[in-house]
């Protein structure tokens, strides 16, 4: 158990949804992985389809250079639609 | 279910973290966090002590799921219906989902499952003391789900907002799970209490001996609460241990009317000015014992822990023969 690898769960709940992150686990191989996640993750039916990805193949931001990394978006302000004027009763713009 | 996090007094505290003021030394990306009431994430800087802290917590409260498993499977095979062991059944293997769930949580802390489990096999880290308490009939399987469950979901409601994100998840999917927990005891106690006089006395036993255990899963007054302070700074803590306890009470005293049961208390009635019901005081000297292991399960627990783990080494090993088999065909295709 101690060299098994950590595996990150996501769970789509429905169809319609995207798979979101339940949380880890630790298994043998990915078939495992998966039937340990069934049992951990969805006792009360919360999916309807599962993903397991090793930990160690997950690439993260880090989050000392958050402000760096996404400071790009922070003075485009322009790129939401409350930034711009509408002259009133237009409607449907 | 619910592990405590405290030592008794005069107890080296093995893994506790040494006290320090909220503010000295902590990273201002943190301070910053936790000013704002925010979830402080793992990759996140955080003082060692935080770090410290949540690990033992997190991992005390992952081996209590893990040993809360014993007192009621004792019951599995003797359930008095095969509804009720089917509940029984599943509400245990929930136990051990909890468990999962926190080992997890206390790994994004930089800690390893297998560390931890050999820290709570070596009695390095303890479980909550409440289960070191024998279950002699089936109505204690009620009076756990009802008031040792219940005692737990008030620990663990606020637990939710807990400032450590993994940590704050995983109890909001614990706390859904544990409702199922309190209403199957007291349904299992609304039954027994209406039904024969012997079964409504087994009932009432169960409740009187482990109500006064229940309290004590709140901990230690509040004057006698060291660690509290700066877990509530660090925003670990909501609320205070008497204060829960409080909580606790008001909402149980109420339901033992509606089960027909009494609370084995004089001292409890309605207190108007405060608007709270008073109880009696609590033997903290007993909680003590059973912290210290001197409780009446200590040793039989911790060595069915040991067993199980032990026994099912070949169940692991076989895993990972399979795997690296598996593995070793693939590479052999390609």
């Amino acid at each position: 158990m101690r060299d098994w690898p950590l595996w990150e769960v996501f769970v789509r709940s429905r169809r319609g949804l995207s798979h979101v992150h339940a949380g880890s686990l630790h298994a043998p191989d990915a078939e495992m992985a998966l039937r340990n996640a069934r049992d951990l993750y969805t006792r009360r039916q919360e999916g309807v389809s599962l993903w397991v990805v090793r930990s160690s193949d997950i690439e993260a931001s880090t989050p000392d250079e958050r402000d760096s990394f996404f400071d790009p978006a922070a003075d485009k302000i322009y790129r939401h639609p409350t930034f711009y004027d509408v002259p009133e009763g237009v409607e449907h713009l | 279910m619910y592990g405590n996090d405290f030592s008794a007094p005069g107890e080296a505290p093995g893994e506790a973290p040494r006290p320090r003021p909220a503010t000295a030394d902590e990273p201002v990306s943190f301070a910053a966090v936790i000013a704002d009431d925010g979830r402080v994430e793992p990759r996140d800087e955080m003082p060692e002590g935080y770090r410290r802290t949540l690990v033992r917590q997190i991992a005390q409260h992952a081996h209590s799921e893990i040993i809360g498993m014993q007192p009621e499977g004792n019951w599995i095979s003797r359930a008095p219906s095969l509804r009720r062991k089917a509940i029984l059944m599943a509400k245990v293997q929930d136990e051990a989902g909890h468990g999962l769930y926190l080992y997890a949580a206390a790994e994004t802390l930089g800690a390893d499952r297998a560390d931890l489990l050999d820290q709570l096999h070596s009695g390095r880290q303890k479980y909550s003391s409440i289960f070191n308490y024998p279950t002699l009939t089936w109505a204690d399987v009620g009076a756990i789900g009802w008031l040792v469950d219940g005692a737990a979901i008030v620990n663990q409601v606020p637990l939710c907002r807990c400032s450590y994100g993994p940590y704050a998840r995983a109890m909001v999917r614990v706390c859904k799970e544990e409702s199922f927990h309190q209403r199957q005891g007291f349904e299992i106690l609304h039954t027994l209490s209406h039904g024969t006089a012997e079964q409504k006395a087994m009932a009432q036993d169960a409740v009187d001996r482990y109500w006064w255990p229940s309290l004590m899963m709140f901990g230690p007054p509040d004057d006698d609460s060291p660690n509290s302070a700066q877990s509530m700074a660090w925003g670990i803590k909501r609320f205070s241990n008497d204060d829960l306890r409080q909580r606790f009470v008001d909402m149980t005293v109420p339901q033992a009317e509606a089960l027909g049961l009494t609370l084995p208390d004089p001292e409890i009635r309605w207190n108007e000015e405060r608007g709270h019901y008073d109880f009696g005081d609590i033997d903290f000297t007993e909680l003590f014992e059973v912290i210290k292991g001197n409780g009446p399960c200590n040793a039989q627990r911790l060595a069915h822990r040991v067993k199980a783990h032990d026994d099912g080494a070949w169940v692991r090993e076989a895993a990972s023969a399979y795997a690296a088999k598996q593995s070793a065909r693939s590479e052999g295709a390609a």
